[in-house]
């Protein structure tokens, strides 16, 4: 809310949202850690484990509301992403996944709950972390399983195909798996998280300057159209966060599985 | 006019990922449609297209705002 007040209050004509929106100061002077994201992700942190804890405590044959809304979740995360993803050896993963895919989802719905209105997720330190624990894990498993050389002996030379190709294919193989795996994962939850709620301010700003400085008919006009265009596109942010929440479970599900399969 | 170049770069950029993902999406509706018990199946395989053809457009918007 700060920060929409303050772009649109300085200087002449309109200030167009940018990055600097996205630096947000903290709450107090003297604690420079405590800003706006690290709020949510504690609240997001504390609503995730809040949530499970009461919808498995007091379980009973007959389940209450809440209880029945855990167990959906956590059955469409096991059901739907681990054990089509990773197989049969996908429940043991699926506590994890699902974890996962609530805390993003919650980090990033904050960015369109009243009040806070700021993924968290747009700071990319938050998906940094959690994509380098999605590389450690299935990184870890496939060496695991193969050993250390066999590991990146299979992934960098598959079987079958003529020996001059493998100078191009192997360090092609070696950089998608171990760097633009990890990255990719880091990049796309933050971005799009970034241009989803840069939009939004445009949105909501342009709206606001349009309908009190520029005024006059078409500023009255175009101006309800932006601020009506947010209501929207809210609704269409809403299902972005959602489902970038599953895209990234989904694609940790696909690394694991894909490094726990025998052959490649 | 006032404004940024690498923006208007971003823009042609993101023609490519959103013609892909456009394909992708067609391909799911028309799988769907000739054989809608394949549904499940295609729905994880069409999303995780969507995520690899979008990461291009991610990317692009990552440079947009670095370089």
């Amino acid at each position: 809310m700060s920060t929409l007040l303050a772009a649109s209050s300085e200087g002449e004509g309109f200030v167009s949202p940018g990055p600097k929106d996205f630096d947000l100061p903290p709450f107090f002077d003297s604690v420079a850690w405590f800003t706006k994201p690290v709020l949510i992700v504690m609240l997001a942190t504390l609503l995730v484990a809040a949530f499970y804890y009461f919808s498995a405590r007091r379980a009973s044959v007959v389940p209450s509301r809440l209880q029945f809304a855990g167990e959906s979740l956590y059955g469409f995360i096991r059901n739907d992403v681990a054990i089509d993803a990773i197989g049969h050896e996908g429940l043991r993963f699926a506590p994890y996944l699902a974890t996962l895919f609530s805390f993003i989802a919650v980090n990033n719905i904050a960015g369109i709950v009243p009040i806070l209105q700021f993924p968290s997720t747009s700071h990319i330190a938050f998906p940094l972390v959690l994509a380098v624990f999605s590389w450690l894990i299935f990184l870890y498993l496939g060496i695991k399983r193969a050993g250390f050389f066999r590991y990146f002996k299979d992934m960098m030379f598959p079987p079958g195909i003529p020996i001059p190709v493998y100078f191009l294919l192997a360090p092609i193989e070696l950089f998608s798996t171990v760097i633009v795996r990890p990255v990719t994962l880091m990049l796309r939850l933050t971005f799009n998280m970034f241009a989803g709620h840069l939009v939004l301010l445009l949105f909501v700003l342009g709206g606001e300057y349009l309908l009190k400085e520029y005024g006059g008919f078409v500023g009255i006009a175009a101006g309800s159209v932006s601020i009506l265009g947010s209501i929207v596109l809210t609704f269409f942010e809403g299902f972005v966060q959602l489902l970038q929440a599953y895209v990234f479970t989904l694609l940790t599900a696909l690394y694991i599985g894909g490094a726990l399969a025998d052959e490649h | 006019m006032e404004g940024n170049l690498n923006m208007v770069g971003y823009g042609l950029a993101a023609i490519g990922p959103g013609v892909g993902i456009g394909l992708i999406f067609a391909a799911y509706i028309s799988g769907v449609a000739r054989q809608p018990e394949s549904r499940g199946m295609l729905q994880s395989i069409a999303i995780l297209g969507f995520a690899l053809a979008e990461a291009l457009a991610i990317i692009g918007i990552g440079l947009a705002f670095a370089l």
